[in-house]
């Protein structure tokens, strides 16, 4: 199959994923909304919303926060939920391989990203003292897309290898302990010595001090690129391996 | 004869469930293959296998030469998903477009919802579709990338008598256009109308397998009408049923029973014979029954 068909079918099937996922506006909406309701409720109520800084990095950690329940949710069970419709058996059997709907998948998710992202930069802006001068830009875009690796491939994991209620429940199960522990709800300075050595191996904190790097300028701890990789390398074989395993919905 | 799909020995199993069972089959191009067999006999399993949803435990599946599960081998091959599994907030028309894109020359869009009797349709969401519209617009994306080899699992369950028919004219008109068909049915009198070979599948075994006429003659079943006062003492037949002086008798050969009533000069009248219909002959070679027993019976066909 040629690379210009490739190309032309991941269009196909991203405009596919697109159409489905917005038919049903309620079903996205809450994912999109809580990053932006939680600055809204938790930071800008706060005297560091005056600091420049402390702003940007709560800004920049529920971004990070954006991108991972986009990537439990809209990946990981959204992935399951397909899997147990007929249709999903149907689409298996046209010419097409698993790139240009991984892919299709993947710039659906990044779409909601950046819809996500528009109503929690707004707030920021508007809101808050947190700055992100243009120069920064591509740098955290770029900061986001890393963060978002092992955690687009540890979704589509969860998707092929688990039913739709398994994979509410591991989505569910991950989200806050990662979010919490990653530093993506409280600054990690405020961890205790034991929790912050645990949570600078997760792909979450790893993710989180790419992004707080990219906009503010502090420096990353010396693990961060390491744990990105390793974890992106994880995620993506399990997804690789449960893609290959996959035969559809199966039943003992 | 170019072979468009093939099974050679395959088994498949489902942890201790075997679903197919060494089956071996060749579809030559421009064949209209009916497949026949019970509920879980391996039929879906069988197709599944060919579309490349699943693979073989043991034994080889070929499509067009070669392994189903690699994507671009699918490029000639139409299927429909099985029960109703339309997305349902999706419209009619993006349905078929979506399909569409998977192939270089797809049928245009309004001629495919034409053929199917699904014209006006093309805004409506799939999920307000009636039953039989549904199930039309499923069997219709089989058709909308001008495929070679078409699988069809179960295409009219569900369907009222003319939207049936209208769906046989549509897979009649392909397979005059030289198109081949792998179909499965519920409905005897579907395989009937259609198929040129029939192939019997139960318990994940290939049961028999050739044309209309040769499946019907493996039960040794003809079957005799007639009229008259009495009969004398019959050889060769099996069974006979009486009603007044109405006779039913079943007999694998009825050309030696007509010439022993002749002989017996039994005054006669009103005579038939039939042969046994493919409900008959499938009843015999899948029924519980005598299935320790039930022969392997392989009639090719021409």
């Amino acid at each position: 199959m040629s690379a210009a068909n490739e190309i032309r079918l991941t269009g196909v099937h991203a405009r596919y994923q697109f159409t489905e996922t917005i038919r049903v506006p309620i079903a996205v909406i809450g994912t999109m909304l809580f990053p932006s309701l939680s600055l809204l409720f938790f930071v800008v109520p706060q005297s560091f919303a005056k600091d420049p800084a402390a702003a940007t990095t709560a800004t920049a950690q529920l971004a990070v926060f954006a991108v991972m329940s986009v990537c439990l949710f809209n990946y990981g069970v959204g992935v399951a939920e397909d899997r147990a419709l007929p249709w999903d058996s149907f689409l298996r059997t046209l010419p097409v391989g698993p790139s240009p709907r991984l892919v299709g998948r993947l710039l659906n998710g990044l779409a909601f990203i950046a819809l996500s992202l528009v109503p929690l930069a707004l707030i920021a802006w508007l809101l808050t003292a947190a700055t992100l001068p243009p120069s920064r830009l591509v740098l955290t875009a770029a900061g986001l897309l890393c963060a978002g690796l092992p955690l687009f491939a540890g979704g589509i994991s969860i998707g092929y290898s688990m039913s739709t209620k398994a994979a509410l429940a591991v989505a569910n199960s991950l989200l806050l302990p990662l979010a919490f522990a990653g530093g993506l709800l409280l600054p990690p300075e405020t961890f205790p010595g034991w929790l912050n050595s645990i949570s600078l191996w997760l792909p979450t904190r790893a993710g989180r001090d790419l992004v707080v790097s990219a906009t503010t300028g502090v420096g990353l701890p010396g693990s961060t690129l390491l744990v990105v990789v390793s974890w992106t390398v994880i995620t993506g074989s399990l997804a690789v391996v449960a893609y290959r395993r996959d035969e559809g919905r199966r039943f003992q | 004869m170019v072979i468009l799909a093939r099974a050679v020995q395959a088994t498949r199993s489902y942890g201790p469930v075997i679903a197919l069972d060494g089956v071996s089959l060749d579809v030559p191009t421009g064949q209209l293959l009916g497949l026949l067999g019970p509920n879980g006999a391996g039929k879906t399993t069988l197709l599944q296998l060919l579309a490349g949803l699943r693979r073989p435990t043991s034994g080889t599946v070929e499509i067009f030469g070669g392994d189903p599960r690699q994507a671009w081998r699918r490029c000639r091959l139409g299927s429909t998903p099985q029960e109703t599994g339309l997305p349902p907030t999706l419209r009619v028309q993006e349905v078929v477009d979506f399909v569409a894109g998977h192939f270089d020359h797809p049928v245009p869009t309004g001629e495919l919802l034409e053929q199917f009797g699904l014209t006006g349709l093309h805004r409506r969401q799939t999920g307000g579709l009636s039953g039989g519209q549904k199930r039309r617009l499923a069997v219709a994306v089989a058709f909308v990338g001008r495929p070679d080899l078409v699988l069809l699992d179960e295409p009219t369950t569900g369907l009222d008598v003319e939207a049936r028919h209208a769906l046989w004219d549509a897979v009649r008109v392909y397979h005059r256009g030289g198109g081949t068909v792998v179909l499965t049915s519920h409905y005897l009198e579907e395989v009937e109308a259609l198929a040129e070979r029939i192939v019997v599948i139960d318990q994940g075994q290939v049961r028999a397998d050739g044309t209309l006429a040769e499946i019907r003659s493996l039960v040794p079943g003809r079957r005799l009408r007639l009229r008259a006062p009495a009969l004398p003492e019959l050889a060769g037949v099996d069974r006979i049923n009486r009603e007044g002086d109405r006779y039913e008798l079943w007999t694998a050969d009825s050309d030696a029973v007509v010439r022993q009533l002749v002989r017996n000069a039994v005054p006669f009248r009103d005579l038939e014979v039939s042969t046994a219909s493919l409900e008959e002959a499938f009843l015999a070679l899948t029924s519980p029954g005598d299935r320790p027993a039930a022969p392997t019976v392989a009639v090719m066909g021409p």
